[in-house]
Formats: C-alpha cells, structure tokens, sequence
C-alpha cells in the first residue's frame, strides 16, 4: 500500500504523528437530526471526516424489479463531494463509491428488521463532505444512527472501526498518513450486541497474530464508539423531554 | 412543511398564502422584500481552499472550491478558468434522484456561474501562470443538503463567501496566495405571486408562483446576470421592481455576510 516516506509514524515513545497510542481513538462526535427533510439523519465528525447521512423510508421501491416481496431493500448511497479530498474529485458514482455503497447496505440489512417493510425501500444517502481516512466504518456508524433517528425497527446497532499496521506495529483507527503510508488496512463493523461481524474488508498484509490482535482492537474500540452513537440519540429524546427539540 | 413535501400544496394552504400577500405579508410573516435567516460558516471543510456552510431559513448548501493548475481554453490563453458544480443530492429532498444533473440543477448552476463569472469577480488575468500553458482553474463545488426553495441565493452567497477567503499555491513550493478578487456579486431572486414581486421565496411559495427572476447586482450598482425563469411573465414594471428590490435587498445581504471581511 502506497509508497514509504521519509515522514517517521510512530515516534519512539510508541506514540503516532497525532499523538494518540496505539489503541487510541480519534475524537468522534455525532449528531441527529441535523437535515430537515430526510425522515432520519446525523452527521458524524470522525478526526477530520465530516460526513452526512439522511434516511428516506420505508418507502415504495422503485423502479419496481428492486423490490423485494419479503423484505424491505436498504439502498445506501456514499457519494464524496468534489472538494472532500486533496486533488479535486470528479462528481458522480466511480467504482470504489459503488462498492463502498454496496458493502454498507448489506451491513445495514443486517441490522434493520426488514422483514416488517415487504416491497419497500429505504434509502441512506450518505454525502461525504471531507474525507480523513475510515470514510466507510465513519459512515456506517452514522448510518446506524440515522436510521434509529429515522424510527426504523432495528434488531441492533452497527458500529465499525478500522485497525491496520503501521511501522510494523498494529495500531487502531488510522489517520490518513498511516492508511497512504502503513502496511495494512482492516475496516471492520460488527452489530453491537451479539458481535456479528457485517463488514470486514482487509488489504495490505497482515499475520495471523496481527489480524488477531486487531481484530481484538476493533472489538474493544467498538464498545466506546457505540456509546457515543448511544449518547447522539439520548440527547435528542432528553431533549425533547425537556421541551421541545430545539 | 410536512416531512412527505411532494410537491403538492393543498388548496386551502395556497388561498391562505394568497390572502396574506393581498395585505402584503407573507406565510411566515416576512416582509416582501425580506430574506429569510442567513448563517455561513466560512472555512467549514479545511481542506478546500475555500468553503462555506450556507443556511437560508431552511435551506441548506455546502460550497467547497477547489483551485488546482491546468491548461488554459485554447481561445483565453492568458486567463485563469473557473467552472461551477451544483449537486442536488437526493438527501436534500424526497423526489431528488442520484444521477447526472438534471435540467433544474444545471439552469441553477449556470446562473450561479453567470453572476460570478460576468461581474469579474475573480480577476482571472492574475490566474495565469504562463500564458497558453499554465493557469489556474477554480473548481466551485456545491452540495445542496436540505431544499427549502431558493437554491440559487443560497449558493452564489456561498460562493461569495468562500471565494473571499480562498487561498491558492501557483506553485507547489511557493507560498499560499489570496484568490484575486474584483467585487462580490449579490443574486437575488424573485417570485410572482398574483400580481406581488416577493424575493426568497421558500419552498411554498416557489411550488405555487409560476413565474421567477434572479438579478445579480455587484457593489457598484451594476446588473451583472438576470435569469427568468418558469413558464409565468412579468410587466416591464414588474422587472423594473425586481432590479429595484435586487438593489436593496442584495447590498443588505452583503453587508451581511461580508461586512468583516472588506
């Protein structure tokens, strides 16, 4: 994976060029209800990422052969704006948002209790507007929100992170240095309770041990995401409690 | 505005709009020639080199410009090139589709360019690096989120924004330079309603004037760009109006939102 620099990742104290350790977290801050005209939405700040995501649904699926008579289909959109990335990025779908959109669906689908919405979509527009590296695990953790924002049943909640190897050490949520530079990438979201693993993706080149312990990185670091998921949507309803949203 | 707006407006709704513009109020008690709430947040995506969050009432944009070097047009060797995106994402409404740009999404656009563009107000003769070979291209991106009528404000405001805190390299190596800048060009854009000219109209109103006219004015009390648009007319008097009201509404819009930065 990309080229090695000259840029050292990891300082001699064990500590990354941010500063944080190796199992330590980016700040992340969610929010609900941050659009108006989508039935549910959030907006999650992940390190650098900003990314927005907007639920639409159950609604009837359309053109008519995506329906499903059994379930509900769940149609993720991830789209980057132009002006999210360093060299400006052509609008419109390109090969890597199609396959990001396709793997954040499924993933959903695994959480979202679409068994009770036959015929229906629903879709999740999810509007990248800068990218920091961990785009996809950032917006499926939002997505999950959104869609709970939405009043969408839900068996349970999709949370993701990343862990990858920099230097030769495994270390958690990559920056975007250490995801150009390092030598594995492993985005991972798992349904919160049972620990179901929904996405697992995974380049670069990882031994067994590595895979394990970043796995186990992953697990843990997915306790402490989804409490800040938890707390977005908590905030919202006390608030409501405490007179009204705004 | 229910959360299922499908672009019907009920009967009652639009006679109620009706009676209040006959005494010369509106639905959510503005004045004729009032904008709704504006707040941009400029530099909201840093690694753009120039961005801004625009909300007009409820509308929402994103502009984010991007400035990177490339060949100039054959026919404008020694200008710098600028060119204008609008998305309308499907998130920003219910019956917005992912896809190529439609035709709405690329008249607002184009009118969006056209004010910028025809006031000068990017000094594209400082863009040139070397003539016929190497300019400067301005890339303006803008992501509508939440639809509540009156795009095209809400963008060109945002565009105004970004572009007088942008900053480019013409060289790789060299330092960060201030976008060159000549004047800041205002739209503002009208609707009929009946026979009453009222300007940023939401989305109700928007669904039931049928005719529309955007005019951007620059500081100096020049038209810059005009747009009709939707199948409704106006008077000669009623356009007269319009360039009237753009005026005074735009330079209050602009000592507004650029009052720290001249």
């Amino acid at each position: 994976m990309g080229t090695p620099s000259d840029k050292k990742l990891i300082d001699e104290n064990g500590l990354r060029l941010d500063g944080r350790g190796p199992d330590e977290l980016r700040p992340i801050r969610i929010r609900t209800d941050v659009l108006e005209r989508a039935d549910g939405s959030a907006m999650i700040e992940w390190g650098g990422n900003k990314i927005i995501v907007a639920v639409y649904g159950p609604r009837e699926a359309y053109p008519k052969h995506t329906q499903d008579i059994e379930r509900a289909v769940i149609k993720a959109r991830y789209n980057m704006a132009a002006f999210s990335v360093d060299e400006r990025k052509r609008p419109g779908p390109d090969r890597r948002s199609v396959e990001i959109s396709k793997v954040i669906s499924e993933a959903l689908t695994a959480a979202v209790m679409v068994e009770q919405f036959p015929r229906t979509q629903i879709d999740v527009f999810i509007e990248v507007v800068q990218a920091d590296a961990g785009t996809r695990i950032a917006s499926l953790t939002a997505a999950s929100v959104a869609l709970a924002n939405a009043g969408i049943p839900m068996k349970d909640f999709v949370v993701g992170c990343t862990a990858g190897k920099v230097e030769g050490k495994v270390v958690l949520d990559l920056s975007k240095e250490e995801d150009n530079f390092g030598q594995a990438d492993l985005p991972m979201a798992v349904l919160q309770k049972s620990g179901e693993v929904v996405l697992i993706q995974m380049d670069g080149e990882l031994s067994k041990e590595e895979f394990d312990s970043a796995v186990a990185m992953i697990m843990d670091a997915t306790k402490r995401i989804h409490e800040i998921q938890r707390n977005a949507l908590v905030e919202k309803y006390q608030n409501i409690e405490a007179g009204g949203e705004e | 505005m229910p959360k299922d707006a499908s672009g019907v407006l009920s009967e009652i709704k639009r006679t109620f709009i009706q009676e209040k513009l006959k005494s010369g109020s509106r639905e959510d008690g503005r004045k004729l020639d009032e904008m709704r709430k504006i707040t941009i947040d400029e530099n909201y995506v840093p690694r753009a080199q120039g961005s801004a969050f625009v909300q007009l009432g409820k509308t929402k944009v994103i502009v984010g410009i991007k400035i990177e070097s490339g060949a100039p047009f054959p026919d404008t060797p020694n200008l710098g090139v600028m060119t204008t995106n609008v998305e309308m994402l499907p998130m920003a409404f219910p019956t917005f589709e992912p896809g190529p740009p439609n035709e709405d999404s690329i008249e607002i656009a184009r009118v969006v360019d056209r004010g910028i563009r025809e006031s000068k107000m990017i000094d594209l003769e400082k863009l040139c690096i070397e003539p016929g070979k190497k300019v400067m291209i301005v890339f303006i991106d803008i992501d509508v989120i939440d639809f509540d009528g009156n795009i095209i404000d809400a963008c060109t405001m945002g565009v105004v924004k970004a572009l007088s805190f942008a900053r480019y390299k013409p060289d790789p190596e060299g330092d960060e330079l201030p976008v060159p800048i000549n004047n800041h060009p205002i739209s503002v854009t009208m609707v009929k309603i009946g026979n009453e000219i009222l300007c940023d109209p939401n989305l109700e109103e928007e669904q039931m004037s049928n005719a529309r006219i955007t005019v951007t004015m620059t500081e100096d009390g020049n038209i810059r760009a005009m747009q009709k648009g939707n199948i409704g007319s106006f008077t000669l008097s009623q356009i007269n109006e319009a360039i009237q009201m753009s005026e005074r509404v735009g330079n209050g819009i602009r000592e507004q939102i650029l009052g720290e930065v001249r």
